[in-house]
């Protein structure tokens, strides 16, 4: 979508201001998303086991995507709160992957520098991909174990169903490592290359 | 003393359900000349007639009465059964004992189920004193009438015509083609709207069945059914005697110029003209309320160039007399009028034009060559707002229906605009999307998706000039943010309304119209072409605003219904009608001043007032109107009222 937006404002806030004009592109592009597509079915956002805890509903997400609302889209909780099920990716009529948007979304907040709306999250997101890079795949406790430490946050709140995960075996204690590891490697390698 | 058989039907649980079926049964059964009563779960099934059918021959009935749902439903049926014994059909009655009793009394059961029996007892009554009659056989004239040559008309026409049928077209305007010919490009194929029904336009012109009567109206309709007898008025045009040769000599020389209808007012048209270029047919008409010649008698130049002597100023309106069996009604739309609406600055603002003006801006013979461009200063527009349910679905204030084509065409002329202007930006403002025919989501979506259309759910609440621009003020609800857009140009999909005159038309026609004006028909799902006036058919938008492929698909479905009509040797009527006891009758004329069908005439050399039979639709209104009770209604006489009526006080 080519938008010339000098002619449309938008409200923000109190006062009407212009619109972020090659936004939607940018996402376009860098999710890969078709956002033109999304005719606000809503299927996504009824079935995102985190919305409920977001601060926009994914579909909104989309809708202010299309109309070029940058500042209030990065600076949402709800971009950080995705944990990527891909639910709505597999759902949407569309074959919109919001999973995906968001990631894109994310990095663009990090570009931009803008500081994630909850506490500590982008650290939780930096201790995920270093266990995926260490192995390939996610190592639940030493993961949270790099996530305490980036943190200092102790997760009192989360020790509980920890445990009980714990217990019937969902958190093996030693970490266990797919075979191609240096491909994993080489991924990493050129992502941040092309950064 | 005759004897009478009595069918209950339970309907399933529809009447069974609430009145006890089993008890009305036997107690109408200990009635003295009822030789037969029983019930069933369903009478109308095949099993339920067979009933029916061994009880009439077994017991050698002479009345029956089927106690059942209402007569609209299944008369005929039970009739046909009985019939199909020897029994006159007219002798058997429908007894209303679900809509009339079980539906609207589902929590009295008790209450239900006696007034169950009392409508059989009173229909049995009725039924005592009922005549064996004969339906009406009546002759039919094999010609039709079409009103209207738009897509629709000009459909219905060729679709009779080569059913072998005679067609009388007669169309207000100068040319066929209606509002199908002011359109750019269709939906959704983007089919060139004006071409294909201008190809159509053009066989109707040369079918030697269709007579093709332009610039003429209906004047007057009488008579029924198979045998309407019109006045046709072909308006003068002014050209005349089959000399003209379309060669346009007049149209060049003409001196008066005004604004064109046709071109919703943004192109000019000359005194002498043909509407539209092409038209069809090819013929200019003088309009006189702007010509000179009829102003003052200042200017002769049409007459001095024609070269075939064709310009005839003192030609009259022609009045043309002919008889049909059948008439279309294809009366079509015209877009919400502006004057009304003053909202939006519609008829204010330059820049604020109607869906039919924008499709004048992007026909390649229009006003603009198909360019678009602004109306107030002939700028490319690069802002666009589109505003659907303009004056559609607005109860309180305009028309609470929807229009049905806007959502479409919005989507096509924003598909155009960014075709035409790719750096411009359409905003689309609705309410809801609906596109619900084959291949209409997919081309919406084909189209938000290629073309970035910006759509805005929510109603537009101002618009004003400023600065060169237009100020759009509205709400993208899905965001909940207030909008403003500078826009450059603004496109209002305006309601849908009929066409002036229709109510008028309709009066003549004796059809009915609703609220809205709109023709009605006689069951919307059953009948949906079929007015509720015998013998008048309906096809287009004078019927409900739709697009081209329903009222192509509509004016068919009225075309193979006429054949059908058309093609039976004689028209069978209902006998159920009025009858004058002679020896009473005082011929006070009265009956014929208050008989709304023209179906009752003094017979002066007896000095009586008499029945036509195949006029009379059996409204009773001379019954009621009769001084000396001289009339009376067939198998609905006083006495058997009355006796009805008795039955239920006594």
């Amino acid at each position: 979508m080519n938008r010339k937006t000098e002619g449309m404002k938008l409200e923000t806030g109190v006062s009407m201001g212009r619109v972020e004009s090659s936004f939607l592109e940018t996402v376009k592009r860098k999710s890969g998303e078709n956002l033109g597509l999304c005719y606000q079915c809503l299927k996504c956002t009824a079935g995102c086991p985190t919305a409920p805890y977001m601060d926009i509903r994914p579909n909104s997400i989309i809708r202010m995507i299309q109309m070029g609302m940058k500042k209030e889209v990065l600076e949402s909780s709800a971009i950080w709160f995705c944990v990527y099920c891909q639910t709505c990716g597999t759902r949407c009529p569309n074959k919109i992957h919001i999973g995906i948007l968001m990631d894109a979304l994310r990095e663009m907040a990090v570009e931009e520098g803008i500081p994630a709306k909850e506490k500590n999250i982008h650290l939780f997101h930096e201790a995920f991909i270093q266990s995926v890079r260490r192995g390939g795949r996610a190592h639940e406790v030493t993961m949270l174990m790099d996530y305490v430490l980036r943190s200092r946050d102790l997760m009192t709140g989360s020790l509980i169903p920890g445990i009980k995960l714990f217990l019937k075996g969902k958190f093996p204690l030693l970490p266990s490592f797919i075979k191609g590891r240096q491909e994993i490697k080489r991924i990493f390698e050129k992502c941040t290359k092309e950064k | 003393m005759r004897k009478l058989g009595v069918f209950i039907c339970h309907c399933g649980v529809n009447i069974a359900g609430t009145v006890d079926v089993k008890s009305v049964a036997e107690k109408i059964g200990g009635v003295g000349d009822v030789a037969h009563s029983t019930d069933y779960i369903y009478m109308c099934s095949e099993p339920g007639q067979q009933i029916i059918r061994e009880a009439v021959r077994e017991k050698g009935l002479g009345g029956v009465v089927v106690a059942c749902c209402s007569p609209n439903m299944h008369e005929n049926t039970f009739r046909k059964a009985v019939k199909s014994q020897g029994m006159n059909p007219y002798l058997c009655e429908i007894a209303n004992i679900r809509e009339q009793c079980s539906w609207v009394h589902q929590k009295e059961k008790g209450e239900a189920t006696r007034k169950a029996e009392e409508i059989i007892r009173a229909t049995l009554e009725k039924v005592r004193r009922n005549e064996s009659l004969e339906a009406i056989a009546v002759a039919i004239d094999r010609k039709v009438l079409v009103v209207g040559g738009g897509i629709a008309g000009i459909t219905a026409s060729l679709d009779l015509a080569e059913g072998g049928y005679e067609v009388i077209l007669v169309e207000r305007e100068a040319a066929l083609g209606g509002h199908m010919a002011q359109l750019s490009k269709t939906f959704p194929d983007l089919d060139p709207g004006s071409r294909g029904v201008l190809l159509k336009a053009s066989e109707v012109e040369k079918h030697p069945k269709i007579h093709l009567h332009c610039y003429s109206e209906l004047e007057e309709a009488k008579g029924y059914v198979g045998n309407f007898d019109l006045v046709i008025r072909r308006k003068a045009t002014s050209v005349g005697g089959g000399k003209c040769t379309g060669c346009g000599l007049c149209i060049e020389n003409c001196p008066v110029e005004y604004v064109s209808e046709f071109e919703r007012g943004m192109g000019l048209r000359k005194a002498i003209d043909t509407p539209s270029s092409p038209s069809i047919p090819n013929q200019p008409v003088l309009d006189r309320s702007h010509c000179r010649y009829f102003l003052d008698g200042s200017c002769h130049r049409c007459e001095e160039v024609c070269p075939e002597k064709a310009i005839d100023f003192k030609q009259e309106d022609e009045r043309i007399s002919e008889k049909v069996g059948a008439i279309v009604v294809a009366t079509g739309y015209e877009l919400y009028p502006k004057e009304q609406l003053g909202e939006y600055g519609y008829g204010q603002i330059p820049d604020v034009i109607d869906g039919l003006a924008f499709e004048r801006m992007l026909s390649p013979d229009g006003p603009t060559k198909g360019k678009i461009l602004r109306p107030s200063d002939g700028k490319v527009p690069k802002e666009m707002v589109f505003i659907q349910c303009v004056a559609s679905r607005d109860p309180d204030r305009y028309m609470p229906y929807c229009s049905r084509i806007c959502c479409m065409y919005t989507a096509k002329h924003a598909k155009i605009y960014k075709a035409q202007v790719p750096d411009g930006q359409p905003y689309i403002f609705y309410m809801d999307i609906r596109s619900d025919c084959k291949g209409y989501e997919e081309f919406l979506q084909k189209t938000i998706e290629e073309k970035g259309l910006l759509y805005l759910r929510g109603r537009v609440s101002r618009i004003f000039q400023d600065d060169g621009r237009v100020r759009v003020l509205g709400v993208d609800t899905l965001t909940g943010k207030m909008v403003e857009i500078a826009a450059d140009m603004v496109i209002l999909a305006t309601a849908i309304v009929p066409s002036k005159g229709v109510k008028d038309l309709a009066a003549k026609l004796r059809a009915t119209v609703d609220r809205h004006g709109f023709l009605t028909e006689a069951h919307i799902k059953l009948y949906p072409v079929e007015s509720s006036t015998k013998g008048i058919y309906l096809a287009g938008c004078g019927q409900s605003p739709k697009d081209i492929s329903d009222t192509v698909s509509q004016a068919s479905a009225t075309a193979s219904k006429i054949q059908a009509l058309l093609s039976a040797d004689k028209l069978l009527q209902d006998p159920l009608i009025a009858f004058v006891d002679e020896g009473v009758c005082s011929g006070c004329g009265i009956c014929v001043e208050i008989c709304p069908y023209e179906a009752r005439e003094m017979d002066p050399r007896r000095g009586i007032s008499i029945v036509h039979s195949a006029l009379c639709q059996g409204c009773g209104a001379c019954i009621a109107s009769c001084p000396n009770n001289a009339c009376e209604l067939r198998n609905a006489s006083a006495s058997q009222v009355l006796r009805v009526v008795d039955t239920f006080v006594a």
